[in-house]
């Protein structure tokens, strides 16, 4: 099998990948793409959440083929070049990562939330984080991360 | 290991009924939060996929002769964003569906297809009357959401039929589905109940997930409060329910049920949460006729 798709706006192809395959093995393990975690593979932890045509979904649950065509974001291509989103900046300055895992399924779906409501309330932080599992258990750094990127996005 | 032969990928729905009839073998996929966790986990090696996500009919929400007709792909998200008026039963039910990232992906067609009890767009359907459109390339047909599963991941489908749309008749009163589970987010039932109020036929029915091997109302219940309140004019003259009908009608509910226990609980807890569950999106349903449809 043959897919050809873009990923942080440059056009990549993949052959002989197994027909039954996530998106989210394609962009670890074929596009050399690590940034999206491999986890749960069940869509419980998040860890994976990557833009699908603009939306924001678990790479493991895509079939690859089902992304031929499409675009996906990874967290890779959130940053602009080297300079970090107010996201990724605010996740460091709040100190809300502690063993990192999962921030990168967690940065992605705060950068969701944020391009749709840039000034959530806590119930919709809350609300939007839902899929996204932190087993550190570090979300009170994580909602602060939120709002500091917020504030900071809305200014 | 079996290999996956080539995915099939239709863009219109008569190539994909063409394909299905095909390779009565191949699997399809929609938005694949149920089909890729048994792939990803090798749980199920298919001969062949069918992705269903590049058909246009399928994606198609609209509305004629007061009924929506909800296309088998349109995600969670779409059916929130949407259809909050017209289908506030599956609306609620469709905001209670795993996170945002899964409702961005998961569709009615695959809880049909899923054939879960305890899918959560299921008791919507079966308490509005809600009816499934299903095609192969021999024809179509309607089968009523409340015959389309006949038990566990079972249902009514043919190995070259697909399911192509739900039919929701338009709201004609207050609805109210509620759910229980271990948080808010990402958990399977582990029961639920949905209601819809009928201000014109003057019917209240009732649908019962995750607690009978299919989903299954409540018909007792629904007699009983149909005799309570022809007894004092409800329909005409609404008043707020006493607590002693509440808590029959919620007896009534869970008497309906036919529970087992398993991982996620017992058949005593799925009993006594339905009682609580119904008696609560009554009162909460019926203060809204009383407030704002009477």
């Amino acid at each position: 099998m043959r897919i050809a798709l873009n990923v942080n706006g440059e056009p990549r192809e993949v052959v002989a990948a197994w027909e039954g395959e996530s998106l989210l093995f394609v962009l670890r393990e074929r596009l050399g793409l690590p940034g999206s975690k491999n986890a749960c593979e069940q869509g419980e932890c998040g860890s994976c959440t990557v833009y699908l045509d603009g939306v924001p979904v678990c790479a493991c649950l895509v079939l690859a083929a089902q992304a031929d065509g499409r675009e996906v974001l990874t967290v890779e291509g959130i940053a602009a070049g080297d300079e970090l989103h107010p996201v990724q900046r605010a996740f460091v300055e709040c100190g809300a990562v502690q063993c990192g895992f999962c921030t990168p399924g967690l940065v992605v779906a705060a950068h969701a939330l944020l391009e749709a409501n840039p000034d959530p309330g806590d119930g919709e932080i809350r609300e939007a984080l839902a899929g996204n599992v932190c087993r550190c258990t570090g979300y009170e750094k994580i909602l602060e991360a939120v709002r500091v990127a917020s504030a900071e996005m809305s200014r | 290991m079996i290999t996956v032969e080539a995915t099939l990928t239709p863009t219109t729905l008569a190539e994909a009924l063409e394909m299905r009839a095909a390779h009565p073998g191949s699997v399809p996929i929609a938005g694949g939060t149920d089909l890729m966790v048994e792939l990803n986990f090798d749980r199920r090696r298919p001969e062949r996929l069918l992705d269903l996500t590049r058909v246009p009919e399928l994606a198609e929400l609209g509305r004629d002769d007061g009924a929506v007709h909800l296309g088998a792909g349109v995600t969670y998200t779409g059916i929130v964003e949407r259809l909050g008026a017209a289908a506030p039963a599956l609306a609620i039910a469709s905001r209670t569906v795993g996170s945002p990232q899964i409702r961005n992906r998961g569709t009615v067609g695959g809880n049909l297809g899923t054939a879960s009890p305890a899918g959560d767009a299921l008791p919507p359907l079966v308490a509005s009357g809600a009816s499934v459109e299903v095609a192969s390339a021999r024809g179509r047909r309607t089968v009523a959401a409340a015959d389309f599963c006949v038990g566990p991941k079972r249902n009514v489908l043919d190995a070259d039929e697909l399911i192509v749309a739900v039919d929701v008749p338009a709201a004609r009163g207050p609805q109210q589905f509620a759910k229980v589970g271990v948080r808010n987010a990402m958990v399977i039932a582990v029961c639920s109940f949905a209601l819809a109020v009928d201000a014109r036929s003057r019917r209240v029915t009732t649908a019962i997930g995750s607690a009978a091997p299919t989903v299954v109302s409540a018909p007792e219940a629904e007699a009983f409060l149909a005799g309570a309140l022809d007894e004092r004019d409800g329909w005409d003259r609404p008043a707020r329910l006493g607590e002693a009908e509440l808590a029959r009608f919620g007896d009534l509910v869970a008497a309906a049920a036919r529970p087992i226990d398993d991982v996620r609980g017992t058949v005593a807890y799925r009993r006594h949460a339905l009682a609580v569950l119904a008696r609560r999106a009554l009162d909460w349903a019926w203060t809204d006729y009383a407030r704002s449809w009477a």
